[in-house]
């Protein structure tokens, strides 16, 4: 295999079931690759494909057509012992953990090493007690699955992962049954094993909150297909589909801010010469002094509303909401200079925004009486 | 105390079970003796066919829809028989098999027969309660469809199958008290064709009083058992 190739490459990857009067295409002509060290983050509604896309990567689910390679081997052509084999190189965690209930926590963790391991009995407990010890657990070894929380049985599934010393570590929903702090600290963990033993990931949540937090790059999949794609700052600051906004949103919450301050009598009644801006940035344009340079260059003065940073990947992204006002066409002049230092502006029309407010919950309200 | 052990004291209640001593002690061996032997080879091939069962049916890991369709039927007709029938149905099959159709070892082959379908189906359900998740996971860490029978399925289930064996074998000891139409002897036949059939009914409880005792010692050990086996 060449030095730069990925170690996860799916080519033209199709999946359909044939079901009793239906067939459903869940994966649809999707390409993907994943590079060695990569943190790459699957993102999408439930339904939309993920969970199958990723168990095409070890094969726990055979591609109705497309080619997979993994570090090289083509893995629609293994079968039987070559297939099992290149498994233990891809390790797997579960949004259940999937561990078993009848074996004590070390004995779930050594479970992998019985499968055919060539260490010695002696080195598989030294290789058990040395993950437990990597995921923190080591007190734990003796006690079975039912005592212990969900961080903690998800801890045990990592470490499990993580006997055979794979290569790559899949990860389906693993955070989802868990609360936010939880969550966080299991994605320490991934992130620390990623930069600890170059452990390539490929993540599928549906929660943005989780990509951003480790991800280097991301996929937002929808109907079985990959939508959007690309480095992770790229996609928070730049997105372009509109699936792809609404997950950036639900974590950011601008929107929410934005429905709050639409809803103040002061902005619905803006002045001629005023305008609500919500300025977004990433990288550098954040270190400059943006918005002295509005007052001092065009006398535009600037009333923040709401705002926030946030750093991804070591880079701030911001989000920042604004009602700019200014003599003649300054506001304009402004936000064109203001472009040029590659922030992106969206421009709100106060009552265009609200309308659509009330569509949307009105929408959600159908929705939800269809589902009742 | 010595009320109780004294010999007296049985003869005045139960004049018949002290004068037929050694019937009791003899047909209590032979239910014991039926119940074993044909429980070990019934919970062989009960295994074996629960596991085909779960392995085979649609989704498992060695999914086969003809190999599961035909076990399946023969389960369910296996089970629909009632089991006085089946006694003589298989008269010649257990001729072939045994040697004779009469006596207590030749109950053996249709007890066996009787308890092996029963005992495939509480199998079958059991490992059918280990989480598919768990296989997956098992999978995905490179186990063969041999190490997720004997490592995950069977361990995972064991104290399921703890319990279903109890009620298997329970229901065994209620099959063998029908083993006397074949001259199979055992408690059941003591207490019909002694007990009920000259009136001695003293003979009748006994019967009843040992065959309780004897599935009362199973259900208890076999709880014990189960509960010290289950971490969930």
């Amino acid at each position: 295999m060449a030095a730069n190739a990925p170690i996860i490459d799916l080519k033209g990857i199709d999946v359909t079931f044939k079901e009793a009067d239906r067939t459903v295409r869940a994966v649809k002509n999707v390409d993907l690759e994943v590079a060695k060290g990569d943190i790459y983050g699957i993102v999408g509604y439930s339904g939309a494909g993920k969970s199958t896309l990723v168990r095409v990567i070890n094969q726990l689910q055979r591609q109705t057509s497309g080619k997979v390679t993994v570090s090289g081997q083509n893995m629609g052509a293994l079968k039987g012992k070559a297939l099992r084999q290149a498994r233990t190189k891809i390790g797997m965690i579960f949004q259940h953990f999937n561990l078993m209930n009848e074996r004590t926590i070390g004995d779930n963790v050594m479970f992998p090493l019985l499968l055919g391991s060539k260490l010695s009995r002696h080195d598989k407990q030294a290789k058990v007690d040395e993950l437990l010890d990597l995921v923190g657990l080591s007190e734990k070894k003796n006690d079975y699955p039912a005592q212990l929380s969900g961080g903690q049985k998800q801890r045990v599934a990592i470490a499990r992962a993580l006997a055979n010393d794979p290569e790559i570590l899949i990860s389906d929903e693993a955070t989802s049954a868990l609360d936010p702090k939880t969550t966080s600290s299991i994605l320490d963990l991934l992130k620390n094993l990623n930069e600890k033993l170059g452990l390539t990931v490929v993540l599928i949540t549906h929660e943005m909150q989780a990509v951003k937090s480790i991800c280097n790059k991301v996929a937002v999949m929808q109907s079985g297909e990959i939508v959007e794609r690309g480095d992770l700052l790229t996609i928070f600051s730049k997105p372009t589909q509109q699936l792809t906004k609404e997950f950036i949103e639900t974590s950011s919450q601008i929107d929410a801010a934005l429905a709050n301050v639409v809803a103040q009598p002061s902005i619905q009644h803006l002045q001629a010469n005023e305008r609500l801006v919500v300025l977004s940035y990433a990288g550098a344009s954040t270190d400059d002094p943006l918005i002295a340079q509005l007052y001092e260059q065009f006398k535009v003065t600037p009333n923040i509303l709401f705002g926030n940073v946030e750093i991804l990947q070591n880079t701030p992204v911001g989000n920042l909401g604004l009602v700019l006002s200014g003599e003649g066409d300054a506001v304009d002049k402004a936000l064109a200079y203001v472009k040029e230092q590659g922030v992106t502006v969206r421009q709100i029309n106060v009552a265009e925004y609200q309308a659509e407010l009330a569509r949307k919950a009105a929408e959600a309200d159908t929705n939800a009486e269809g589902e009742a | 105390m010595t009320t109780i052990l004294a010999t007296d004291f049985w003869t005045s209640i139960m004049p018949n079970v002290v004068a037929n001593k050694d019937v009791f002690i003899q047909s209590t061996w032979e239910t014991i003796y039926m119940t074993l032997v044909s429980g070990i080879i019934a919970g062989i091939l009960g295994i074996i066919i629960g596991i085909a069962l779960v392995v085979t049916a649609p989704g498992g890991i060695l999914a086969n829809r003809t190999t599961y369709w035909i076990l399946d039927k023969l389960v369910n007709i296996f089970r629909s028989i009632p089991f006085i029938i089946l006694l003589a149905v298989i008269a010649p099959f257990t001729r072939l098999l045994v040697g004779t159709s009469i006596g207590t070892t030749a109950a053996l082959v249709p007890l066996t027969i009787g308890t092996a379908p029963f005992y495939a189906r509480q199998v079958q359900n059991a490992l059918v309660d280990v989480d598919r998740g768990i296989i997956e996971a098992a999978e995905a860490v490179g186990a063969s469809p041999m190490q997720i029978i004997f490592r995950v399925y069977l361990r995972e289930a064991l104290p399921d199958l703890i319990r279903t064996s109890v009620v298997t074998v329970i229901s065994l000891i209620g099959l063998t008290a029908m083993a006397g139409a074949i001259g199979g002897g055992g408690l059941g036949n003591t207490a019909i064709s002694i007990g009920y059939d000259r009136f001695e009914n003293d003979i009748t409880i006994m019967a009843m009083i040992i065959i309780l005792a004897i599935v009362f010692i199973i259900q208890i050990l076999g709880d014990l058992w189960a509960r010290k086996t289950d971490h969930r």
